[in-house]
């Protein structure tokens, strides 16, 4: 171990521990961890995803929706930091059973992130970010990005 | 995984079997495009009803495969969206306005069958 320290960005823990935050809410079975190099890996992470959520007990529209937004988020690692990670893990708040969805990068991170969640949908022309449709689709959305340093964006949906 | 391509009189035919990548949909993209010339086909029918998903990505390569298509002469119309696969694309805000869909194959095919006879006649059909 620590032969080759560049590669562990692979492993299967996170990179940082979560930050607790108000209202901590609570992991509720293991939470699942995959790297991100190519758009191979978009399918995967959004079979994961809807794995998980199958499991959590999330209904087949709210499947769809949490997979359409693992498949957005982890488009755009491959797109703008060519690699990184997704972590997903079951949560439980107040009683509410949901699930979370960590997209973490260290690319070139988004210079004016307002812009990047007002800028329309994008649909039609260039390769937008897709970050206000995800936000559509998902309960909770949070995003810290810094320029050079890389991108995490951190979204929840609980179930109905 | 590439999309087999079925040729059937005028039309192709491609039914989608199972998740696919970009590079996956753009080949399908690329193929159907250079397809309709190789054929002369009039109609392409997209069978999209396995996939689970259809992010921003996806939506814009159908689409794409529509308007490509259709300036090269043939009309293509994209069958199988779910009701959730609908939802989602509603809720993020992706639409295939001008795009033709149907409700699967042969309603496709249905659609293909009239679209195709009305352009045949060309102008003869005008002022009816």
């Amino acid at each position: 171990m620590g032969r080759e320290p560049r590669r562990a960005v692979a492993s299967d823990r996170p990179a940082a521990a979560p930050r607790p935050e108000a209202g901590a809410a609570v992991v509720v079975p293991g939470e699942t961890s995959i790297p991100v190099r190519s758009d191979a890996d978009v399918v995967l992470a959004r079979r994961r995803g809807r794995e998980l959520a199958a499991t959590l007990g999330f209904g087949p529209t709210d499947l769809t929706l949490i997979a359409t937004a693992i498949s957005e988020l982890t488009r755009n690692i491959v797109l703008y930091a060519e690699r990184g990670q997704i972590v997903l893990k079951g949560i439980e708040r107040n009683g509410k059973v949901g699930i979370v969805v960590v997209a973490r990068d260290d690319g070139p991170g988004i210079p004016n992130v307002p812009q990047a969640l007002e800028s329309g949908f994008s649909t039609s022309g260039g390769l937008g970010l897709g970050l206000p449709g995800v936000r559509r689709l998902t309960d909770e959305f949070d995003i810290v990005s810094e320029v050079g340093r890389g991108t995490t964006v951190t979204v929840k949906k609980w179930k109905r | 995984m590439v999309v087999p391509i079925l040729k059937q009189g005028h039309y192709l035919i491609a039914t989608i079997p199972t998740a696919l990548t970009d590079a996956d949909l753009q080949d399908l993209r690329d193929g159907l495009v250079a397809e309709v010339g190789l054929y002369r086909s009039r109609g392409v029918v997209v069978d999209i009803t396995v996939l689970d998903v259809m992010d921003s990505f996806a939506v814009r390569t159908v689409r794409d495969i529509a308007h490509m298509t259709r300036l090269r002469g043939a009309e293509t119309v994209i069958v199988g969206i779910q009701p959730e696969v609908a939802f989602s694309m509603v809720e993020l805000g992706l639409t295939l306005e001008d795009v033709n869909t149907a409700l699967d194959l042969e309603e496709g095919l249905a659609l293909l069958d009239r679209k195709t006879k009305r352009a045949g006649k060309g102008g003869e059909i005008r002022g009816t």
